[in-house]
């Protein structure tokens, strides 16, 4: 039998994976994004072994609304960035200052 | 150590590796494809505990949709993404040091519960009754109903902005004017000639 804590384990490191990505790739938009993408994917572990261990089905309900969003944000920001590229010719964060001031 | 705990070792170990590869692979290209073998891993530890619903979803979605959506504009930008990684060794020690930190407070509220030890994960779908995606459909779509349908507008909304803000009017180029067709008049188009006999026009 698996215990509750092996899920939570991983998703904690899942989680702190991603956190340690957005810390490194701070100039890479595209990796932040993709770092956030497994924050989410690490809290879907969550609720998911959440929801089986208590055997109620609704955890799996909330991790079914934060894949939709996750979806949606993933659209949203990579048009944000073709957007942006288009605009700047790079994608270097550092250098987004347009709206300063 | 049964095979369920077997393969829960090795699909928690791929996926945290895969995770690893994300951030730490030099080609962006490598880092999506490692992104699409973490959702594949993941997908391998919801089955192992039940979620067979949310698995397939999390491949059909996130692997078919959203990666490859991540691919298409990893491929499409023409970024000198070398130059994106310059600084990465500056701020690897900041970054692994926020990691350890984040695991071991993670680790400490996870293994200082306790209690839970002893009774695993309950698989839902061993006793005979609905399946996990009749479980769910049985409560999506009546008690969370409006949920469900504010999800689709949130994906409706989310796809009108991303074509909006990658809409582009290109100006120069020979289109169709669909005003400017229905709105001709007969006068316009029309020319009534009266030919005279063996002349032509």
């Amino acid at each position: 039998m698996i215990a509750l804590e092996h899920y939570l384990l991983v998703g904690g490191m899942l989680f702190a994976i991603g956190v340690a990505g957005i810390f490194l790739n701070r100039k890479n938009v595209i990796i932040i994004l993709m770092s956030i993408e497994l924050m989410l994917l690490a809290v879907n572990i969550n609720f998911v072994a959440f929801s089986m261990y208590l055997d109620d089905i609704r955890g799996q309900v909330f991790a079914f609304m934060i894949l939709t969003v996750a979806a949606a944000e993933a659209a949203i920001g990579l048009a944000i960035l073709v957007a942006f590229f288009r605009k700047r010719g790079d994608i270097s964060v550092e250098t987004a200052n347009t709206m300063k001031n | 150590m049964g095979f369920a705990q077997f393969a829960f070792t090795v699909f928690a170990v791929a996926t945290v590796i895969w995770g690893l590869g994300v951030i730490f692979a030099r080609n962006p290209v490598h880092s999506v494809l490692c992104l699409i073998m973490a959702f594949i891993s993941t997908a391998g530890l919801f089955v192992l505990i039940g979620a067979e619903y949310l698995a397939f979803l999390l491949v059909v979605v996130y692997v078919g949709a959203v990666a490859v959506l991540f691919l298409f504009v990893v491929m499409m930008l023409d970024v000198d993404f070398a130059e994106l990684r310059a600084g990465y060794a500056k701020y690897l020690p900041i970054g692994i040091v926020v990691a350890v930190a984040l695991i071991v407070e993670i680790g400490f509220i996870v293994l200082s519960w306790g209690g839970s030890a002893e009774d695993g994960i309950a698989r839902a779908a061993s006793d005979g009754g609905p399946n996990n995606a009749e479980q769910l459909g049985m409560v999506l779509y009546t008690e969370y109903v409006h949920f469900f349908q504010i999800a689709g507008l949130v994906l409706l909304v989310a796809m009108i902005g991303a074509i909006l803000l990658t809409f582009r009017e290109r100006r120069g180029i020979k289109t169709q004017d669909v005003g400017a067709q229905v709105g001709r008049k007969r006068e316009e188009g029309v020319e009534v000639v009266s030919v005279p006999t063996g002349k032509g026009i």
